[in-house]
């Protein structure tokens, strides 16, 4: 069960992508970070994610966790975005017969989780593949 | 000069055709296909809504557009499948495009026209200054009661349309609307299913509005149909459109780019708006454009536009309407498609 408040927080990064650039080094933390991981530094700038990218991995998920079961089987991959970040997301609108490491895809977005019947629709970035 | 800078398509990639649904409900496939003119229509993916449609949408009229999203002053979504029946589906469609937090923004609901009233609202907001872009969209993911003639054709798509007053595509050249109490097609709050009212939804609904809004802008302008280069009307199925067409004048060569009703379904907020992008898609400078939407319960909104040069420079900008459609998609078996719209749960 995800919080609202904890949903609220992680919008900027699910809805739009937007990740923390080292004002110092140029090193691009998604999730943001306090300390540049690189360089220490603490200043950052934010930027927008380019949506679109490449598979770096991806796997099918057979027996998901009860919540994704509807979905049930689903590919869910490393999207190796092109500002070099790589991010997990679901792969969608796909046979898997098409899927392949270096596949060209763009990010969409879509419902993740709705909390039951009553409670709030989460939303956030998929992966369809670029044809 | 006030007018649409930017717009955007999107339907989901699955459909299911008529004979799948006809199969199921030992109903005649002939007669929505010859009858009817409806030969498949698009179904959304089970992490797929309203919200979900309207900001892919959006994404593509932004890319056409080329603004900042900060600079859009309202958001409004026109939809009667918004996904919360509290919580406006606008706020995360404003939010995931990046236009808050200085934005006006409510949901737009007026059945199958609440798009076309949600663009009248921005393009006055635009004109009377009051904002510097407005962004627009119809959007829907309706729902038709298992073996109903609405399931046939209830389907899933957005439109989105940014307006302006710098760097025009298509200017607004005038509006008007025409509007009755008719009670055609109903949902009553709590209910899954809309209701309609047979026979009726035809000639007193859909014909007198699209008539009188159509005859209304025509002549508020002193327009004819052969002064057009393009019409789009509301299209519950490939048949209506036709014949209003007919009644008004215009040929089917006029109607046909933006009648995609048989290859999609009926997008409900989606479907004039939808059929504008694949006119907006191959216009021309100086092409003048008639929109006709309808909404039961009822009601029919006019717009004419005229296309100008800018048009060139951003038809290739995001992906055409035509090419969506004809592109990528994979077809559902009726078990598969009732398990999409959650007609069947899982126990
Ligand atoms: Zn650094």
């Amino acid at each position: 069960m995800i919080t609202p408040q904890r949903y609220w927080r992680e919008i900027p990064q699910r809805y739009r992508l937007e990740a923390g650039k080292c004002k110092k080094c140029g090193y691009i933390c998604f999730p943001p970070r306090l300390i540049c991981p690189k360089c220490k530094n603490r200043e950052f700038e934010t930027v927008r994610l380019n949506d679109e990218g490449k598979i770096a991995s991806f796997t099918i998920i057979r027996v998901p966790p009860e919540q994704f079961s509807d979905l049930s089987p689903y590919a869910i991959g490393i999207i190796e975005l092109n500002d070099g970040v790589k991010i997990l997301a679901q792969i969608v609108d796909c046979d898997f017969e098409e899927l392949e490491i270096g596949k060209r895809v763009k990010v969409e977005f879509r419902k993740i989780r709705s909390e039951g019947e009553a409670g709030i629709i989460c939303y956030g970035y998929k992966a369809v593949l670029l044809e | 000069m006030v007018g649409i800078v930017g717009y955007g398509a999107y339907i989901p990639r699955y459909r299911i055709k008529v004979e799948e649904i006809a199969k199921v409900w030992g109903a005649d496939a002939p007669s929505y296909k010859k009858g009817l003119r409806l030969e498949e229509k698009s179904v959304p993916y089970l992490d797929q809504d309203t919200i979900t449609l309207s900001v892919e949408a959006s994404k593509n009229a932004l890319k056409r557009a080329g603004i900042n999203p900060k600079e859009i002053g309202a958001v409004y979504v026109g939809s009667e499948s918004h996904p919360y029946a509290v919580k406006p589906s606008g706020t995360i469609v404003a939010e995931a495009i990046g236009a808050t937090p200085e934005v006006y923004c409510a949901d737009f609901e007026f059945a199958c026209k609440a798009g076309t009233e949600a663009m009248h609202v921005c393009y006055s907001l635009v004109k009377s200054e009051e904002i510097k872009y407005g962004l627009a969209i119809g959007a829907d993911t309706s729902q038709g009661a298992p073996g109903d003639a609405l399931e046939y054709s209830a389907s899933a798509g957005a439109a989105a349309f940014i307006f302006g007053k710098d760097n025009i595509i298509a200017e607004v050249e005038a509006t008007y609307s025409f509007m009755t109490d008719t009670p055609d097609f109903w949902r009553r709050e709590h209910q899954h299913y809309p209701r309609h009212g047979g026979r009726f939804t035809g000639e007193k609904a859909y014909f007198r509005h699209i008539l009188g809004a159509a005859r209304g802008i025509m002549e508020k302008t002193g327009t004819k149909a052969e002064d057009f280069s393009y019409v789009i009307f509301h299209q519950p199925n490939g048949k209506f459109p036709l014949k209003v067409g007919k009644m008004l004048g215009f040929s089917q060569e006029q109607i046909e780019t933006g009648l995609l009703v048989p290859k999609i379904g009926n997008t409900y907020s989606g479907s004039s708006p939808l059929g504008l992008t694949a006119v907006l898609d191959i216009a021309k400078p100086g092409d003048r454009i008639l929109l006709v939407s309808f909404g039961s319960g009822a009601g029919s909104d006019a717009f004419i536009f005229r296309v100008t040069e800018r048009i060139r420079e951003v038809q290739d900008k995001a992906p055409k309407t035509w090419d969506i459609i004809n592109g990528k998609k994979f077809y559902l078996d009726y078990g598969t498609y009732a398990k999409f719209r959650g007609k069947i749960l899982k126990a």
